[in-house]
């Protein structure tokens, strides 16, 4: 088991005409995920990599049955898709997209919200979600790892792929980049929580980095409502005051959303915070090693 | 990207907020004929993106011209947190009747807008939040409604404005939303927003930062870059569209991935206490791609900074494998060797994840001078802060 991505998940792909779309359609047709179409509403009709094109969201759900989009398509048109999808009330959609403007993600957030939040949206600007051995949504590398006990939620790609790679002995149910933006769809808290409930899921990486408040927010989540081992890293403490650290999202403004504010918190609630990603996989083995 | 406050106040202008009159000056001459155009008193204002400048004598009240220029002598040059002035703002003085504090803001936390609205103005507002909170009001704006003329009265209300200012700055606020939305901000700021002696509510200062993600529809935005403040490898490495900060350390980073490249920093930092506090010399995300343009670039950009000893590439094969990224990294050398650059200082790679052996192979048969292999990040950031603490 899973969460949110299992193996009956169909999945279709916004923008997959696109070259990003395109590569990455393949790289998920070849890790075994069931991808079923695209959409594209000016090449609605055609074929594209062996799947049919659909003209919109709802189109391709009533004709494929899918139930999760991914969403690569430019950060100017980022808004109006992901808004489609929450219009077919799709149940999950994935944004790729990164470089959207923030104003755009907190309208789509908004409209989500008035919609009832019907359709769960991760991202943007993240990798998307894995389920090690069952299905793969976004840009995770797909043979990194194996399926096992282990959950994962993280800001970011490439440590999240560290991470994943460290421990592919134990392996993982589900892996989650919520990505690095200053507003995201699905939280650390969320993820915590989906976690918390899955019954495959027996422990909980979680990796967070500078910027904002959403790792002490976690912390106060975990001591609250979360029984399973959790073990973390925040990455950032090197970095300056007022620079924005490659994800928008990834800046210290004045004495708030320091790394180190991140570890205390977490520390405070019991979670133990690795020094570097390696020590934090050994953190992790040793909680695996212990059951 | 912040705004001085000259430019916050352009802006301002543009949506019909008043602001008082001013004129931005370089030199202590041109400060002078400001005020003198401006008669009678006026207030000389450094002009840098940071906060606190009244209490660091940033700003200062001029009784006439040769005061305003005795005045811009003191604040041209001037070090305020480590920003050196090198322009101010002269402007009219306004009669102040009462101060206020207005924002606009992004909620990370709630995903949303807020307003903040107080009738405590002209202070730390975040001291004033948390001494007396009954005193701020923090009123959600949803992105789908937005703020008209009634919202921003309401808004204005809650703050505990006075009957005679809400009004007014009600009109502002409504300004204040367009130029929020309109421009793509994720703050604007006035603080003190105030209510002169004549019974007008005028923005005396103003605080914006735009989102550089909405730069492709807000191509007007360029012309805010502060250039002159600019690190010239930062503005270097962004005509290459390369992700880099430049730091204070000596040992240069190159990695892929925003998180990576934090934690590569960070784990330098932390190995580099042991050989005399090495620390990192810059944040560099060529992403996942890889290319060998892309590290040839980075190489580069890294190099020609002269506190660097050394250089830690830290990559973790993923969506590219490491086979590609190894034959990026020795295309660079060949690359840079036809720009007629060496690389002068030692490189410690470390390769991980898909065809990590495949890669390391390609690196260990091309021999290029002064690389190593190290396997574990760990073990890479050590050996790098080491031969950084050796170099001289």
């Amino acid at each position: 088991m899973a969460i949110w991505l299992t193996e009956n998940s169909k999945i279709i792909v916004q923008g997959m005409t696109g070259s990003e779309g395109t590569k990455h359609t393949r790289r998920m047709l070849a890790s075994g995920a069931k991808v079923v179409g695209g959409v594209n509403a000016r090449k609605a009709g055609t074929v594209h990599e062996g799947l049919p094109v659909f003209g919109t969201v709802a189109e391709a759900m009533a004709t494929t049955g899918a139930d999760v989009s991914v969403v690569f398509v430019p950060p100017a048109f980022t808004k109006d898709a992901v808004k489609e999808a929450i219009d077919a009330e799709i149940p999950l959609c994935v944004v790729i997209t990164e470089g959207v403007p923030v104003h755009d993600t907190t309208a789509f957030w908004a409209y989500a919200t008035a919609k009832g939040n019907k359709t769960r949206i991760i991202g943007p600007n993240c990798p998307g979600i894995a389920s090690p051995g069952a299905s793969n949504a976004g840009i995770i590398p797909a043979d990194i790892t194996t399926s096992g006990r282990i959950g994962l939620v993280s800001k970011s790609g490439t440590l999240t792929y560290q991470l994943m790679y460290e421990l592919r002995d134990i392996g993982f149910s589900s892996c989650v980049g919520i990505g690095g933006d200053p507003v995201i769809g699905t939280t650390h808290i969320d993820a915590l929580q989906a976690f918390q409930d899955d019954p495959a899921t027996e422990a909980i990486v979680m990796i967070g980095e500078i910027g904002g408040d959403a790792e002490e927010r976690a912390a106060a989540y975990i001591e609250q409502h979360v029984t399973k081992p959790v073990v973390a890293y925040v990455a950032g403490f090197t970095a300056p005051e007022g620079k924005t650290m490659g994800h928008a999202g990834a800046i210290v403004s004045g004495s708030s959303g320091t790394a180190q504010a991140k570890k205390e918190a977490l520390e405070k609630v019991g979670v133990r915070v690795g020094k570097t990603p390696s020590e934090t996989a050994r953190l992790m083995r040793e909680v695996m090693q212990s059951r | 990207m912040d705004l001085f406050e000259h430019q916050a106040k352009e802006l301002f202008a543009e949506y019909g907020i008043p602001v008082p009159r001013g004129v931005v000056a370089h030199t202590v001459e041109e400060a002078r004929k400001a005020a003198e155009e401006l008669t009678g008193r006026v207030v000389v204002k450094a002009q840098v993106k940071t906060g606190g400048r009244g209490k660091a004598g940033g700003v200062k009240v001029a009784a006439d011209a040769v005061d305003a220029a005795a005045k811009a002598t003191d604040i041209l040059g001037m070090d305020i947190k480590g920003h050196t002035v090198h322009k101010v703002l002269v402007e009219e003085a306004s009669a102040i009747a009462e101060e206020y504090y207005f924002s606009f803001l992004l909620d990370r936390a709630n995903r949303t807008f807020l307003a903040i609205c107080s009738a405590a103005g002209g202070m730390d507002i975040e001291e004033v939040a948390a001494s007396t909170p009954e005193k701020v009001a923090k009123v959600p704006v949803s992105a789908l409604d937005g703020v008209d003329r009634a919202r921003a009265r309401e808004i204005a209300q809650a703050g505990g404005l006075p009957a005679a200012a809400v009004e007014g700055a009600a009109e502002l606020i409504e300004k204040l939303w367009a130029v929020f939305l309109d421009e793509d901000a994720s703050l604007v700021e006035v603080n003190p927003l105030i209510l002169t002696a004549d019974g007008r509510v005028v923005a005396l200062d103003g605080k914006v930062t735009l989102d550089e993600n909405a730069s492709f529809r807000q191509p007007e935005h360029e012309a805010y870059a502060d250039k002159a403040a600019e690190d010239p490898l930062e503005a270097r490495a962004k005509e290459k569209d390369l992700n880099y900060v430049k730091l204070d350390g000596s040992v240069g980073i190159i990695g892929n991935g925003a998180g990576l490249v934090m934690s590569t920093l960070d784990v330098v930092a932390y190995a580099g206490e042991e050989f005399g506090g090495q620390r990192p010399a810059n944040f560099l995300d060529i992403g996942g791609g890889a290319s060998a343009e892309v590290m040839a670039n980075g190489l580069e950009i890294v190099l020609s900074d002269p506190s660097v000893k050394s250089v830690f590439v830290n990559v973790f094969g993923g969506i590219t494998a490491c086979d590609a990224v190894a034959n990026g990294v020795v295309a660079a050398f060949q690359l840079l060797a036809e720009r007629g650059e060496s690389v002068t200082r030692p490189l410690v790679v470390r390769l991980d994840g898909n065809n990590a052996l495949l890669g390391r192979q390609i690196l260990a048969d091309a021999k290029l001078a002064g690389v190593e292999l190290v396997d574990t990040m760990d073990d890479a950031a050590k050996r790098a802060a080491e031969l950084a603490a050796a170099g001289v």
